[in-house]
């Protein structure tokens, strides 16, 4: 190969679409729906366990999961990231905290954006609950974010 | 079943960024440098099989492109992998377990650097609960590495020591593109990138291809003096959801590796595909490695992280341990997915 310098190699922006469009069907419609409502649903699954978001199918044995239960919206931080830098199309333009939260009544934690001032205002277990957006449209996004209870009660 | 074998094995330079190369261009050099290497060419191949991205490529079927990199005329009998190349060697073991064919070729390659890697990546997600949040890799490993934290078993120190002892391993690895002999406290000393990871917890940005020969019992060693026998390959997958799934243990990994018999015998080396240092912990731990174990004597992906390659790349580490007789025994391990989602186990072995 020939050696190019930098500034002679021809480059130009490419926007890469994939325009699917999806059917969301009965459980994850129920969910979507429920985000609209400003509620948290999740599934039944074979053993018990309440899982959020609901799930389909059942993650061990397979079968179809159609009881759906609601759980939250409050719930409990079962591990966090703290992001110091976020990226343009990350749900906070400020330093936030990525979590899985496992909303009460449910077993299983869903991932979240939580608002905070600082790394040390985070911890494995805090409780969080979440903000909904003012105009809600049945989208993942409708729950913009979580922010941590006020100590001694809900934010 | 029957026996299998690695002869062959080249990879390009892991590289930041490959600008002067198009996928073909930075390809050939694996695919002609492995079959070169035991005076082949593709006429002498059964089958070929790839894997690679069009995420990546920025293009539907980008693969049928590449092909252009063996050169597949006359027609030749192929496939492809939406997948990391040691998934393309699993299905060209298949293959040739079929009998039909004695020899298949494996390549893979990828360009990660034109894009936003991270956040291409959060296109693997579920679509319509996960990837809007638009959560990068490295997000996702830290709420692994926090997870780990919590349950008591690893500390920051440990990871520090995988990134440290990585690096100086690589020093000895001409294909490595990150390679340093610093201690671990001075990974300690480096501010959060993405709290609990630091940037040397992390592996690069890495453009890159591999490229490996297989070929059947006495083809095998007609071929070379020491063939890399396949003594087991099993994959193993768990749900897309991180809440679904105990982010501190690879329950995958843990049965690949049962499958695949990586307890029948000693293992001499172990080459783990983890894109951070926290997970190598919990992939030895899953694989069932013991501390005499050489680990990812190459430097690892820590090292070079060429996406979709850096799995196939630890079957070739392997693989050239054994026929150059360094090790008799090994475990080469690929991974896929968030937080090591899908995993694959292979061993490998000497003849004696």
């Amino acid at each position: 190969m020939t050696e190019q310098d930098a500034g002679a190699i021809l480059s130009a922006p490419l926007i890469i679409e994939y325009p699917f469009k999806r059917t969301t069907g009965p459980v994850i419609g129920a969910f979507l729906t429920g985000l609209r409502e400003q509620v948290l649903v999740g599934s039944k699954a074979a053993d018990g366990r309440v899982i959020v978001p609901p799930a389909e199918f059942d993650p061990v044995s397979g079968e179809d999961l159609t009881e759906l239960v609601e759980v939250g919206p409050a719930g409990e931080i079962t591990t966090w990231a703290w992001v110091t830098h976020p990226h343009e199309k990350h749900p906070l333009d400020q330093p936030f905290a990525w979590a899985l939260i496992k909303p009460d009544g449910a077993d299983t934690p869903m991932l979240g954006a939580v608002a905070a001032d600082g790394i040390d205002a985070l911890a494995t277990g805090a409780r969080v609950t979440p903000v909904w957006a003012e105009e809600r449209e049945g989208h993942i996004n409708d729950l913009t974010h979580w922010v941590l209870e006020a100590e001694g009660g809900a934010a | 079943m029957r026996d299998i074998a690695i002869i062959s094995f080249a990879q390009t330079p892991a590289q930041r960024a490959v600008k002067e190369q198009n996928e073909v261009e930075m390809l050939m050099p694996a695919i002609h440098g492995a079959l070169g290497q035991v005076d082949m060419t593709i006429d002498d191949i059964g089958f070929t099989c790839s894997g690679s991205t069009d995420y990546l490529a920025g293009v539907g079927f980008s693969f049928v492109s590449t092909l252009d990199g063996v050169g597949p005329w006359p027609p030749i009998q192929e496939s492809h992998v939406e997948m990391d190349g040691a998934w393309a060697l699993y299905e060209a073991w298949v293959k040739l377990q079929l009998g039909e064919l004695d020899t298949a070729l494996v390549y893979s390659y990828a360009k990660s650097s034109p894009g936003d890697l991270p956040m291409v990546l959060t296109r693997q997600l579920d679509p319509i609960t996960v990837a809007p949040l638009w959560p990068d890799t490295v997000s996702l490993a830290a709420l692994q590495a926090r997870a780990l934290l919590d349950s008591g078993r690893y500390t920051e120190e440990h990871f520090a020591e995988v990134a440290a002892r990585s690096r100086k391993s690589a020093l000895d690895n001409p294909n490595a593109q990150l390679a340093w002999d610093r201690p671990a406290s001075d990974v300690l000393a480096e501010e959060y990138h993405v709290a609990p990871l630091r940037k040397s917890d992390c592996a690069p940005i890495t453009d890159g291809a591999a490229c490996i020969i297989l070929a059947a019992g006495d083809v095998a060693r007609s071929k070379v003096e020491r063939p890399a026998w396949i003594r087991g390959i099993d994959h193993r997958v768990e749900p897309i959801h991180l809440g679904l799934r105990d982010l501190t243990v690879s329950e995958s990994t843990r049965i690949a590796a049962e499958k695949a018999g990586v307890a029948d015998g000693a293992v001499d080396v172990a080459e783990i595909h983890a894109p951070f240092s926290h997970q190598e912990l919990i992939l030895r731990d899953a694989i069932g490695l013991g501390e005499d174990v050489d680990v990812n004597p190459s430097g690892g992906a820590l090292s070079g992280n060429p996406m979709m390659t850096a799995g196939l790349i630890r079957v070739g580490e392997v693989a050239n341990r054994i026929s150059n007789g360094t090790a008799n025994r090994g475990v080469a391990h690929a991974t896929s997915g968030p937080c090591l989602q899908q995993n694959l186990v292979t061993v490998l072995e000497g003849e004696n």
